[in-house]
């Protein structure tokens, strides 16, 4: 059989591409489409580098097949901020120097969304767990979580005070 | 800007905390990686690697693989050239059949072949068809079996060095460090306690997130040029044109932004399979490691066996050491066991010690550099020791610490005497903590353990150029693995007294920036940070030059106050930047200067940490309940980066103490080779890191900077295993202190 | 490899009759691993997910039906479902991160048949039924007669699990389920327990139902563990009564998670607080069980 012929949303925008059967969204994603913000750490869904939402909920590319992203919205971290602003996290992450090397921000870019999608008061229990996926070698973590507690805290403000987030 | 780097005070952008430059790129998913890169004409490499421990290659057969779809060009062993019958050093040759295996392989995974296709599934379907004849042979996987009589050989040209006299066969073992001084038997008589233990760990991986990449397009001119993350592209460089007996200038090494390296991406893997592919096939050829691969067939670092004997007064004097370490240096000779004899007693001051290490060859992957190398493995032993001293004389462990600690004026161990060093400002800062005042829980245990560490200074080059607008590039050679960038922005923006927004810092390629030492030993913001000052020095005085033409006055006059040059008199309106560089022409020309240094006078690190464990004794698992880190910086240039450097060297030092380990079966195979199953911690693992930055400025360096990248990661096994200790009344001399180790000494202690 | 997303069952049995070397999957978080580790590739992929009776939640009178292929995460969110079966929840729960937990599934997770399955004891001690389907019709399993043995089920080569039913556990009822892993999360499980314990009207044990996973090739019921607290107040005494039948009904190996004193010695001591927690739930108390 010859490659698959897949469409798709991605970060808004609608989008095709070509995939072997078995080809994993990630590499369709980095290949294919040239979104090379979404890493592979390992492949196997241990690290969580290349976190994507698939229809709003965050997995791992890298276990998903190309074929199953037909007819599905994708937003990568390259379609979290709009062409004005920065998404509050990213904002968050940037003053909070919650990331060093910078490969596994992506991937935690897109689970501390998927949290606060969900969850927009965690505690930092709350927020550990729902990050445990995703697998950072540089910070320890401690700055990530304040910067994900510190935009959850801004994104509420921003709501109170009507401003759309 | 101030210029009395003791006071450590009065800056206006050093010590501050601004958004990194590198950031924005890195949020949005723009930052290029080495894996990131595509150049036109790209093919894929994939690599087949021994399935065998330890084997004699008796044929490769390519034939099938050459033949195979979309399959542009196969290399083995034999397209490299020869070092050994070239008459090179014995390093260069071992580093050489490293890349790729000769006629022996040495690891389960060591390079046979190398293959470059249109995709990565066809390179690999073809080196799945490369037919490789092995003999098997015995293997050996720990140092000890290795140094024993009769055991399986890896080398037989391998001569223990520093041993007098030198044997005359060879051996695994491929050399001996010493550090001595005074009397050992005078020191232990004079102790009235003695305790000697027995300590083994084993090899941890860096576990940086990102697994090795590089892309190498070699022209027909016998020039090539890479692109790789690593920690040092000019050691890339170096080494890749050593492996193909090339002139190093014929390569041009781009630096790709890293994915973490803490030491293991300071050496070469893929880069010369890279270019020889790439030659081979006469197109870009781009080379990605899995996972498997990474921790297969990269550079963790050493497992050990060592012994340790202390002993101490009963009113708290350390009078003598005697410490035995055997390293494992992984196939080919080279673990940080020297490293680890002269840091293994440089927390204190003692009169008497014996400190001898082997570096022992294994058959399991070469090691590499893991921060701070060496240091955390024997410290994990000597701190474990101390705390053990300490409850035998009934002494607070801080206060034994402080006790001995090494001070100004005290000789190291290796032989330097300290200058105005920290390590009594870690302890002291420790001791007054709010975690050290909050009592401890009662089901929990509560520990303290030290490190040092050296830092080191070396070559650096910056170039920095003032352009039109005002505005600043600062060019050097230094790959940014911790926020490097962002601190020399801020030495400019102190130095030339201007918004840090308006430096741009970059890292330039082997072409266009000077010789630069590798990122490492926490030498970044100390020896790059000094030329870069040195050269907005130069900048600021050649721009005073410049105001003084401008004006017709003497240059006496001009003096340079906020991004301006200002007259004495205050009569002339204070020239800008911008307005200076307007002129540059008639000047003298454009505003740039390069400065370049080997520098000298890097300040040791020292860390002092705390931490409180609470462990399931029917499970025998450990939680980190509060952990309190501090680390003397001498002065941090951007505070948010020094911490984020503490917390993160703590918490691979926490993976480290309680579950991170290499797994060998029987036949030599590594049986985790995975983030599953090699287990680094996850954030629900933790809680928040608590940091004290110390400032006891190093004299020798014009912001009072040490290097703070390494020394977090020495204590951590220590200071758990103490903590343990505390909780359970059981003492671990074994890493990892995993629930199945713990669980089964705390059934020991209750039987 | 071909990848067809059937719509209906009988599509699915059809494809997966026609073709020896299909496999269906759903969230394919053991599959991919499986293939990337050099497991042969099936030929044909058939993605289950666009089966609507396959990710179907149904909850009726009796209790629950719920697709096989329905992402956990869609359970544990699912407040009627985690309240009455908490225990179940947890271990679905428990499976993975987030990222797996919106792919990884009861049906996924049971016919991987590893030994250290996260929701396969719970769903042995709820008593849970796996509905099958092929192309010789459909058929009603216990959950713990699907696995045989590492990576082996009982379904024919053109089966497979189309929806659990899950009866609604009766009065006074509480589960739980507890692991051991070194991590907090991301590990598989070296010892899960998971227990089920209906009190009687004095507050003793009426019924117990109690399965270990990770200590044997499959799932073990531990009946004696079971028969031990039958009729019986829940104390210290019975708990370790319980403890010490769970570590005698363990048969584990050696591997690179733990060794066979460690198993035995935690299956005992996770059985006994599975069960306790269990007791509490069924008395009505809301007690946390895994974090």
């Amino acid at each position: 059989m010859g490659r698959t012929h897949v469409s798709c949303t991605i970060n808004g925008h609608e989008a095709e591409f070509l995939a072997d059967a078995g080809d994993s969204l990630l590499n369709a994603l980095r290949d294919e489409v040239s979104l090379t913000g979404v890493k592979e750490g390992c492949g196997t869904g241990d690290c969580g580098a290349c976190s994507v939402l698939l229809d709003d909920r965050v997995t791992c590319a890298c276990l998903i097949f190309a074929p199953e992203a037909e007819g599905t919205m994708i937003m990568t971290v390259e379609g979290l901020a709009d062409a004005e602003h920065l998404h509050p996290l990213q904002q968050t992450f940037l003053e909070g120097s919650a990331l060093q090397c910078g490969i596994c921000t992506p991937g935690f870019l897109m689970a501390a969304k998927a949290l606060l999608d969900k969850n927009p008061n965690p505690t930092e229990t709350e927020v550990r767990y729902a990050l445990a996926g995703n697998l950072c070698r540089c910070t320890g973590y401690d700055k990530i979580i304040r910067s994900v507690l510190d935009a959850a805290a801004q994104m509420n403000a921003d709501q109170m005070n009507g401003a759309s987030s | 800007m101030t210029e009395d780097p003791t006071t450590n005070t009065g800056f206006k952008w050093v010590g501050t905390r601004p958004i990194r430059p590198d950031g924005l790129d890195k949020v949005t998913g723009k930052a290029r990686f080495g894996a990131d890169l595509v150049l036109p004409n790209m093919i894929e490499a994939a690599i087949a690697r021994s399935p065998h421990a330890h084997a004699r290659i008796v044929s490769i057969d390519t034939t099938a693989a050459e033949s195979m779809p979309g399959v542009q060009a196969v290399i083995t062993g034999a397209d490299f050239p020869d070092l050994k019958e070239a008459g090179a050093k014995q390093p260069d040759v071992f580093q050489a059949a490293k890349v790729m295996a000769r006629d022996k392989v040495l690891f389960e995974g060591h390079p046979v072949a190398a293959v470059a296709a249109a995709t990565r599934q066809e390179a690999q379907r073809a080196v799945a068809a490369i037919v490789v004849e092995y003999e098997v042979l015995p293997h050996v996987l720990t140092a000890g079996a290795a140094m024993a009589d009769g055991a399986p050989l890896l080398h037989d040209d391998l001569i223990t060095a520093n041993v007098d006299p030198a044997p005359e066969a060879s051996s695994n073992v491929a050399s001996r460090a010493l550090q001595q001084r005074g009397d050992l038997d005078a020191g232990f008589a004079a102790a009235d306690v003695v305790i000697e233990r027995n300590y083994t760990t084993k090899p941890v991986h860096q576990g940086y997130i990102e697994p090795h990449a590089a892309v190498a397009d070699a022209g027909q001119d016998g020039r090539a040029h890479l692109w790789c993350s690593s920690q040092g592209h000019f050691d890339m460089r170096s080494s890749t044109a050593n492996v193909l007996a090339m002139e190093p200038s014929l390569i041009n090494v781009t630096p790709a932004e890293i994915g973490g390296g803490f030491g293991g991406k300071t050496t070469i893997y893929l880069e010369p399979i890279a270019v020889l592919l790439s030659r081979k096939a006469g197109r870009p050829v781009r080379v990605v490691m899995d996972r498997d691969e990474v921790f297969q067939a990269t550079g963790p670092t050493s497992g050990s066996e060592m012994r340790v004997k202390i002993g101490v007064t009963n009113d708290g004097d350390i009078t003598a050491a005697d410490v035995f370490m055997a390293f494992e240096a992984g196939a080919f000779p080279g673990s940080p066991v020297g490293a680890a004899a002269m840091t293994a007693l440089a927390c204190y001051d003692i009169d008497n010690f014996f400190v001898e290490g082997f570096d022992v060859v294994v058959n399991k992957p070469k090691v590499a550099a893991y921060r701070a190398p060496g240091a955390p493995i024997i410290a994990f032993a000597v701190e474990g020791l101390i705390d053990e001293l300490a409850r035998a004389i009934d002494m607070d462990p801080i206060d034994l610490r402080l006790k001995n600690a090494a001070v100004e004026g005290v000789q190291a161990p290796y032989g330097p005497t300290h200058p105005r060093i920290g390590f009594v400002e870690t302890l002291e800062a420790i001791r007054d903590s709010d975690h050290y005042r909050t009592p401890v829980a009662a089901n929990q245990g509560r520990g303290v353990a030290c490190g040092f560490w050296f830092n080191i200074g070396g070559n650096s080059v910056a170039t920095v150029n003032v352009h039109e607008d005002g505005n600043v590039s600062v060019i050097t050679g230094s790959p940014d693995i911790g926020g490097s960038r962002a601190s020399m922005a801020l030495f400019a923006a102190e130095e030339f007294g201007i918004d840090v927004e308006r430096i741009n810092p970059q890292i330039a390629d082997t072409q266009t920036i000077g010789h630069t030492d590798v990122t490492g030993g926490s030498r970044v913001t100390l020896a790059t940070g000094k030329v870069v000052v040195e050269a907005c020095r130069e900048l600021t005085a050649d721009m005073c030059r410049r105001a003084a033409k401008m004006w017709d006055c003497e240059v006496e006059d001009v003096e340079w106050v906020n991004g301006h040059a200002q007259h004495a008199s205050g009569t002339e309106t204070p020239l800008s930047m911008a307005a200076i560089a307007a002129k540059a022409g008639r000047t003298g020309g454009p505003i740039s200067t390069t400065y370049t240094e080997n520098v000298r006078g890097a300040g040791a690190g020292f860390s002092t940490q705390l931490v409180d464990v609470e462990v399931d004794e029917e499970t025998g698992q450990t939680k980190i309940v509060r952990y309190t880190t501090a680390q003397d910086a001498g002065k941090a240039i951007h505070p948010s980066y020094v911490e984020g450097q503490m917390q993160g060297g703590v918490v691979q030092g926490i993976g480290w103490a309680l579950n991170e380990e290499y797994i060998h079966r029987e036949d030599g195979t590594l049986d985790n080779p995975s983030f599953l199953d090699y287990r680094i911690p996850v954030a629900s693992d933790l809680p928040m890191i608590e940091t004290i930055v110390v400032e006891v400025p190093n004299p020798n360096h014009p912001y009072g900077v040490r290097g703070v990248g390494e020394v977090g990661i020495v204590p951590p096994m220590g200071a758990i295993a103490n903590a343990i200790d505390r909780a359970t009344g059981c003492r671990l001399h074994d890493l990892p202190m995993s629930p199945v180790r713990l669980l089964s000494a705390i059934n020991d202690k209750n039987a | 490899m071909d990848y067809l997303a059937p719509t209906s069952v009988d599509e699915a049995v059809g494809a997966l009759a026609a073709d020896p070397e299909a496999r269906v999957f759903a969230g394919a978080t053991d599959l991919i691993p499986q293939i990337r580790a050099g497991r042969p590739e099936p030929g044909l992929l058939i993605d289950l997910k666009r089966i609507d009776r396959c990710t179907a939640v149904t909850a009726n009178d009796a209790g629950w039906v719920v697709g096989a292929a329905t992402p956990t995460s869609r359970l544990t969110e699912d407040p009627a479902f985690s309240g009455a079966l908490p225990g179940l929840s947890e271990a679905a729960g428990l499976i993975g991160s987030d990222q797996i937990q919106n792919r990884s599934s009861l049906g996924g997770n049971l016919c991987n048949a590893s030994p250290a399955a996260d929701s396969v004891p719970a769903m042995v001690a709820n008593d849970v039924r796996a509905v099958v389907a092929g192309s010789s019709g459909t058929r009603t399993v216990p959950v713990g007669d699907i696995a045989t043995g590492p990576g082996k089920t009982s379904l024919a080569d053109d089966e497979f699990i189309v929806e659990f039913e899950i009866d609604r556990p009766p009065a006074n009822t509480g589960d739980a389920y507890l692991r051991m892993t070194p991590r907090t999360e991301m590990d598989i499980a070296v010892v899960g327990a998971g227990a089920r314990v209906t009190l009687d009207a004095d507050g003793n044990c009426e019924s117990a139902r109690i399965a270990l996973g990770a200590v044997a090739p499959t799932v073990v019921r531990v009946a004696d563990a079971e028969a031990v607290l039958t009729g019986q107040p829940i104390n210290d005494d019975t708990l370790a009564a319980v403890a010490a039948a769970a570590s005698a009904a363990c048969n584990p190996i050696d591997d690179k998670r733990g060794t066979i004193e460690y198993r035995k010695q935690v299956a005992g001591v996770l059985a006994k607080r599975a069960v306790k927690i269990a007791a509490e739930r069924a008395g009505g108390a809301t007690t946390g069980g895994t974090h």
